[in-house]
């Protein structure tokens, strides 16, 4: 292996930024930010969500122009008019969106990004790199057929074969499972000992406690800390994210004795969309007073779940019971009309409407309740009422009175749409990724909200890919794997290796199955 | 150098106020350039085309006759666009309407009822209409067929039906074998309200359906329904809202506002059934509609508008020996910058140079 750099350069960074800002309209994004990247390091750069990490990486990357502020790159100012240009001067970036063709072959993907050269040669070196990395990739296979992970991979590659002196990773481990993400720090390990430099993007503590030695933290678009992570214990960490102490979530252990609240029965569901997930068998109930946690790797039939049990989309009537009554072909008004209530994964466009203003966002899944709407004529007033209600009672800062539901940060607008839902003490609620993008503060009160309301005798189903968030708040824990479940066992008797496992072996079967 | 288009946080309320008269301003920018090219004098023009129908009375009540139906097909046509329901056939509900009730008026005609049969007439108008509206709707509903072109190609079925009636068994016997229906008795019009009798009552049914849209859409859950709809789509089925069904409603009501227009005019100003009864008030709606930004207030005043360049129009004709197409030109000119100032409403336009300061 040729590295690209030699380890004892060490003092002269790689990438130094300095004083880095940029403005959209009245909000400064990033805010005079310095960062240097040594050769041959992975570098952290921490935030919550909304810090200006994606702003920064893009500058660095050329995608945005700075408004001020200067790159120096191996010890030169460098001036970047667009990614090309990045790509020239040695710098890849891998996005947590992929922008791959489903349609087309590994190989087809990554000459797309390359100069023209023989597909026959090309295959032959993206076998070799993907062996060299660890990074297995079968160079003849259609994209749609490859897991989340595997298609992080062919970017990856696509970015190794440019021979980067920097590599750019913006949150890699979202869409991982835990075999997989220990197979990309694997990876990245290699790449670093080649003396290439990997910035790597990340809320998650713990990956960058273990795979980091220097980290960059931003909050509100500064710059306020450096550090070791590996010095820091998690808490520390967060505390320099969000400049509060976070508070844990209080679990009472053992409830779930109560009376069945939602029952579902050999629910089969053909997923309409050819590359979606199709729902085989799956049986589960919630009871009163429980927290049941479905966890999977997305994309393994969790949406096609949540809008089954929603009535989003319909299915046998006996498939699905909510208290006993069979809804499975009820809409989501008759099953709201139950006592139910859905927090839906997609905040903006699913949960709220962007354009619309709280209040209004309000009526959306609140039109059924009395009050509200009078022979078929709102009452402005009243949902003004439940809004103001809503923010006080859970928190949900914005700079106007009832601005449009765009105008919030992710976690507030989480805030909103789970106070909306649950606000009326419902006996049922099913939440899909409920912290999904959302700020450690918020996280932790979005939680401890969903163990107010099992406490009080409610049942919770959450769907979540974020393991630990699964064994903190749930009482049983089921795996969604390819649309199939099993059976949800007690927190107690299962450990984050034993559903790993299952998610890995879902994982596996797609990557080898001739036909996905 | 390039350009990008930057979406605004937030839309200013002074930027939906700005783009339609900015709209206008361009459209007579362009059309006295237009002029001066075909060598006519510009400014002489555009006062053919804009003053002289605001000179008179006669001129003033033209314009409310030419307005109503421009305006009430525009109504219906705010809830479709709202909710995604691209209904471009309204000229084609509206020759439905007319035909349905000139059916009442031509089946009970000469037998003495009394002025109850207009008020019939209107009635059946507005069901031909909204039938007719449904049909788009049905087939975008059930089969998931494009209702921008089933609507589109419903009008030419539905000009030719009307052809077919006044050449075949509508013709009126002692018509000297001209196209036309009987002349309709004063039973089946609508009364005029005016010494020269253009105005009629339909201009006030017009402005009862102005209200009532404005509350519709305002203040009920149906409005609510609608804008959501269009919005996301997403967040509509998530609130339990039938997308279905909406779709067929606000076809039924779009279709129903068109049939209104249509019966209105063969009851009104022209008093029988031709082979044409509009001058493509079906089609310059959907400029008024958008003109008028969806909005019922708005689209009162942009109706009045388009109005103008109908009565413009003739005059020129008449006065500087136009042909009619150059209304067209016009009118297709508002719609096209229209449209491209209320791409201003939601973005920036941004001047981004290459290789910024860094």
């Amino acid at each position: 292996m040729t590295g690209v750099g030699t380890q004892d350069s060490g003092d002269q960074p790689l990438l130094a930024a300095s004083a880095i800002s940029k403005r959209y309209g009245s909000l400064l994004a990033n805010d005079a930010i310095d960062l240097a990247i040594r050769p041959g390091e992975i570098h952290a750069l921490l935030g919550e969500n909304g810090a200006g990490k994606s702003t920064l990486v893009k500058i660095l990357y050329g995608l945005i122009a700075p408004d001020s502020g200067q790159i120096i790159w191996q010890g030169a100012p460098l001036v970047l008019s667009g990614p090309a240009e990045a790509r020239h001067h040695g710098i890849a970036m891998v996005f947590q969106h992929f922008s791959l063709f489903d349609t087309l072959s590994v190989v087809e993907n990554v000459a797309l990004a390359l100069p023209p050269e023989p597909v026959a040669a090309l295959s032959e070196r993206v076998y070799r790199v993907s062996r060299e990395y660890g990074l297995d990739l079968e160079p003849g296979r259609e994209v749609w057929r490859l897991s989340v992970g595997e298609r992080q991979r062919i970017e990856i590659v696509r970015c190794l074969m440019q021979n980067p002196k920097l590599l750019i990773l913006d949150e890699p481990t979202s869409v991982l499972s835990p075999t997989e993400t220990s197979g990309l720090f694997r990876t990245l390990e290699a790449i670093r000992g080649e003396g290439r430099s990997v910035l790597y993007i990340s809320h998650k503590l713990e990956e960058v406690r273990v795979l980091c030695r220097s980290a960059t933290v931003l909050r509100h678009g500064r710059k306020v800390a450096s550090c070791d992570p590996s010095r820091e214990s998690a808490a520390s960490l967060a505390r320099m994210m969000v400049g509060e102490d976070i508070h844990d979530v209080q679990v009472k252990p053992h409830r779930g004795d109560g009376a069945e609240r939602l029952g579902v029965r050999q629910l089969n569901l053909a997923s309409p969309d050819p590359h979606g997930t199709s729902l085989v068998d799956v049986s589960f109930s919630v009871r009163a007073g429980e927290i049941v946690g479905i966890a999977g790797v997305a994309g393994n039939g969790q949406d096609e779940l949540f809008s089954a049990l929603s009535g989003e989309v319909s299915s046998l009537p006996e498939t699905v019971c909510i208290d006993g009554q069979a809804v499975g072909a009820k809409g989501i008004v008759a099953r709201r009309e139950l006592g139910a209530a859905f927090i839906p994964e997609e905040r903006l466009g699913h949960g709220a409407a962007p354009g619309f203003t709280l209040s209004e966002n309000v009526l959306v899944s609140q039109h059924g309740k009395q009050g509200f709407v009078r022979r078929g004529v709102l009452d402005r007033a009243a949902l003004r009422d439940c809004l103001a209600a809503i923010r006080q009672r859970f928190d949900v800062r914005a700079g106007e009175i009832d601005p449009p539901a765009r105008a919030l940060s992710g976690g507030n607008l989480q805030k909103f749409i789970v106070g909306r839902d649950i606000m009326g003490a419902p006996r049922l609620v099913i939440v899909a990724q409920p912290t999904w993008g959302v700020d450690a503060g918020a996280a932790a009160f979005l939680r401890q909200s969903l163990v107010d309301l099992a406490e009080q005798s409610g049942a919770v189903l959450v769907i979540s890919q974020d393991l630990d968030e699964l064994f903190e708040l749930s009482d049983r824990i089921a795996v969604l794997s390819r649309g199939r479940l099993s059976p949800a066992l007690p927190r107690g008797q299962q450990t984050r290796e034993s559903i790993g496992l299952m998610m890995g072996e879902a994982m596996r079967e797609v990557a080898h199955a001739p036909h996905a | 150098m390039r350009l990008t288009l930057e979406r605004r946080t937030q839309a200013g309320m002074w930027a939906s106020l700005a783009s339609p008269i900015l709209a206008v301003v361009l459209t007579l920018v362009f059309g006295a350039l237009l002029f001066s090219l075909i060598g006519i004098p510009p400014l002489a023009a555009l006062t053919v085309y804009f003053l002289s129908p605001l000179a008179d009375l006669w001129a003033l009540e033209e314009l409310t006759v030419k307005a109503a139906p421009l305006i009430l097909i525009a109504l219906g046509l705010a809830p479709c666009y709202l909710s995604n329901n691209w209904n471009i056939g309204a000229e084609g509900q509206l020759v439905m309407g007319a035909v349905a009730g000139s059916a009442v008026a031509i089946a009970t005609h000469g037998q003495g009822h009394g002025s109850y049969i207009v008020w019939l007439m209107l009635a059946a108008g507005v069901l031909g209409g909204a039938a007719y509206g449904l049909i788009p709707a049905v087939l975008k509903a059930r089969f998931g067929v494009s209702e921008i072109l089933t609507s589109l190609m419903l009008v030419y079925v539905a000009d030719l039906l009307l052809d077919y009636l006044v050449r075949g068994p509508w013709r009126d016997p002692k018509g000297f074998n001209f196209p036309t229906s009987v002349s309709f008795g004063l039973e089946a019009r609508l009364p005029g309200l005016s010494e020269t009798g253009r105005l009629h009552p339909g201009f006030f049914l017009m402005l009862l359906a102005v209200a009532l849209l404005a509350f519709m859409l305002a203040r009920t859950l149906k409005g609510f329904e609608i804008r959501l709809v269009g919005e996301a789509p997403r967040a509509a089925r998530f609130g339990g809202f039938d997308d279905k069904r909406l779709t067929l409603f606000v076809f039924a009501l779009s279709g129903a506002l068109a049939g209104l227009a249509g019966i209105i005019e063969v009851a009104g100003p022209i008093g029988n059934l031709q082979p044409t009864i509009s001058p493509g008030y079906g089609f310059t709606a959907i400029i008024v509609a958008f003109l008028g930004r969806l909005n019922p207030f708005g689209i009162l005043i942009a109706g009045f508008f388009l109005a103008l360049t109908f009565i413009g129009g003739e005059n020129a004709q008449i006065a500087l020996r136009l042909p009619l197409d150059v209304t067209r030109v016009f009118q297709g000119l508002l719609l096209f910058f229209v449209l491209a100032c209320d791409t201003l409403i939601l973005y920036r336009l941004r001047v981004t140079r290459e290789g910024a300061p860094a």
